[in-house]
């Protein structure tokens, strides 16, 4: 190389002086971020094992790992699995299934098509709690909600749905909320497809349908995959949603992880619980991360 | 069979012409090519006889039927695509057997045929690659192996080497022809190309602007040239153009003459006389770009080495059998 290059030394010369330069002007920010997780973590770890509550200060006292076993034999903790689990895969399911065919829709060239894409990306801009509380009163009441004069005008009884079908209202607010996001990724990933290769499909004889499964969708499998890994990290921690509709219930009904741990806090005032209950979090949202990343995460290498 | 008739084809996108009514007579088994500058209509043209485009006006038959409400895939056509356009996730396998999975074949039939195709392209060793494995070359034959498997009745090919190095594209090129004789299919061939079109073609289509400007054989094209534009733009370096008195002495409004047949006379004092501006020596060659006052800049060939320089004075002499002549609407006068 440097006999090619005589300049090649001294080129290596600068680029060291700008590694390190980089390296100390990135220092500050990276040092920021750092204190700005491990701080809380170390503190969440050392609550973790106090024996913390709030309606009795003064009390503190080292009790070890008493408060992981009371947090995960407590049977809410089963039952909020459960439900995170549930949440997440529904949501993820419908905003898929419904993500694509939108996405679809909307690469057609329509009129006012601008218009339409604003209006779709809208939910996303809406803050979790607005939303949940329009979707609560104004669409899901059973007396005075949309949906219930609609079921009325067609001779049925209305679903007073966060009493019925709890978890199911949540899914359908939080579903809403992210199928913007879904349908955006994989609009933009349907302008990418090369033109040529379904004009090459439609000469090789495929159908609309065949030119989907064989040349559309696995042009999409990269993005379905960036919107599974992006979604699934939102929605283990879903939380406005359901404090604003059914605070977790009826029951447990729609208690979440987040929502238990918000609950041994602020409700039964126990910070040592919940502290533990924080940390259980983070190794579960490891969990179905690696797993995440070795199912789908082949997709994004190449 | 493969034989292809357009009937005053016509193609408009809005009020914007693109073909303005095109009659063709394509051979079976001919290899066509149609060349022009970039945005005559020969890819539109191409695209229409493909189906990717629906004619405004006129008639495409192909072996005698008219296609011009047939779907691309029922015309019995195959296209290879300036991109390639291979599919991304498919194995060359997959790439190549696509249409035919589509038409229905069983999995063995396909397979039988994917191999032949392969083994004939010299595509055998990487028939479960990925097309993102592959070189630009090898790309090009799998897009081609797509084309042949199918067994068209024409092969259409749009600016296929434009994508790929000038030493890589003399080779496709020979390829490409040995391949078309070697089927005897009918194939058009778009290109911007002359020397391609040159090279390759049984019948050249020469188009501009949305016309086709003339349609014969390479050397027809070269000796016997309708007009100035096909004049111009076949030949390398182009025909010289002189306008004015001189031309009106030899009965028309512009005479041209190719580079080659021009003679060149040191100190010499009949022809067209100028000094050299520019000089290029290729050994085999020797162009003299020559600023001849009157009768402007004139380019003149030598086969072989010819020592002079620029600033030099030199005579040129048009050999009188090889004069074309042209009218004031630009059409050659003959005889």
């Amino acid at each position: 190389m440097a006999a090619f290059f005589p300049q090649a030394e001294k080129l290596g010369m600068a680029t060291r002086q700008t590694q390190i330069l980089a390296r100390s002007l990135l220092m500050p920010a990276v040092g920021l971020l750092f204190i700005w997780m491990i701080v809380p973590l170390a503190l969440t770890i050392y609550f973790s094992t106090l024996h913390y509550s709030l309606l009795d200060p003064g009390s503190e006292e080292f009790v070890g790992l008493e408060n992981f076993r009371y947090f995960l034999t407590d049977p809410a903790f089963l039952a909020s699995l459960q439900n995170t689990l549930v949440l997440v895969g529904s949501v993820l399911a419908l905003t898929i299934l419904l993500g694509i065919p939108l996405a679809l829709l909307m690469d057609q060239p329509v009129i006012g098509r601008n218009f339409v894409r604003l209006m779709v990306i809208a939910p996303f801009f809406v803050m979790p709690t607005v939303s949940a509380l329009v979707w609560k009163n104004l669409l899901m009441h059973p007396v005075s909600g949309l949906f219930a004069w609609l079921a009325k005008l067609v001779g049925l009884t209305p679903i007073d749905w966060f009493t019925d079908a709890p978890l199911l209202a949540v899914i359908l607010i939080v579903a809403w909320q992210w199928l913007p996001f879904a349908t955006l990724i994989l609009l933009t990933a349907l302008q990418s497809l090369d033109e040529e290769q379904k004009e090459a499909a439609e000469m090789d004889g495929a159908s609309a349908v065949s030119t989907f499964i064989y040349i559309t969708l696995p042009h999409l499998a990269r993005p379905i995959t960036v919107v599974i890994l992006i979604e699934t990290i939102f929605l283990l921690t879903v939380f406005a949603e359901i404090f604003v509709t059914t605070g977790g219930g009826p029951g447990l009904q729609t208690t979440n992880i987040a929502f238990l741990i918000y609950s041994q806090a602020l409700i039964q005032f126990d910070v040592g619980s919940a502290s533990a209950g924080g940390l259980v979090a983070v190794v579960i949202a490891n969990i179905v991360a690696f797993f995440l990343v070795r199912i789908v995460g082949r997709n994004l290498e190449a | 069979m493969g034989q292809i008739t357009l009937q005053d084809v016509q193609k408009s996108f809005g009020p914007v012409h693109i073909i303005k009514g095109a009659d063709l007579e394509i051979a079976d088994g001919s290899f066509v090519v149609f060349v022009g500058p970039s945005g005559c209509g020969k890819t539109t043209l191409l695209r229409l006889i493909a189906g990717l485009e629906d004619v405004s006006g006129g008639k495409i038959l192909i072996d005698g039927k008219n296609v011009v409400d047939t779907p691309p895939a029922k015309r019995g056509l195959s296209m290879v695509f300036q991109s390639y356009a291979l599919y991304p996730h498919m194995s060359v396998r997959g790439n190549i057997g696509f249409g035919l999975k589509m038409a229905g074949l069983s999995k063995d039939e396909t397979n039988r045929k994917v191999e032949a195709a392969a083994a004939t392209l010299n595509l055998t060793p990487y028939l479960d690659r990925k097309p993102r494995e592959l070189s630009g070359g090898q790309r090009q034959r799998v897009a081609i192996g797509r084309a042949i498997v199918r067994e068209p009745k024409a092969f259409l090919f749009d600016e296929p080497l434009s994508n790929l190095d000038a030493a890589l594209r003399v080779q496709m090129r020979i390829e490409v022809t040995r391949l078309q004789k070697q089927l005897g299919t009918t194939a058009i061939y778009v290109t911007h190309d002359q020397v391609e079109a040159m090279t390759m073609a049984d019948k050249i289509v020469v188009l501009n602007g949305g016309k086709i400007e003339q349609y014969g054989s390479p050397l027809e094209l070269y000796e016997k040239p309708a007009n100035l534009f096909v004049a111009g733009f076949i030949g390398s370096p182009k025909m010289n153009f002189v306008t004015g008195e001189h031309a009106l002495q030899k009965g028309a409004a512009t005479i041209g003459v190719r580079p080659e047949h021009l003679k060149i006379e040191r100190d010499g004092a009949g022809g067209w006389q100028g000094t050299i501006a520019v000089a290029e020596h290729l050994g085999s060659d020797t162009f003299l770009y020559v600023d001849a006052g009157p009768f402007g800049m004139l380019t003149a060939r030598y086969i072989g080495e010819l020592s002079l320089h620029a600033g030099d004075r030199v005579s040129l002499v048009p050999d009188p059998a090889r004069i074309h002549r042209f009218d004031a609407g630009g059409n050659a006068i003959r005889g």
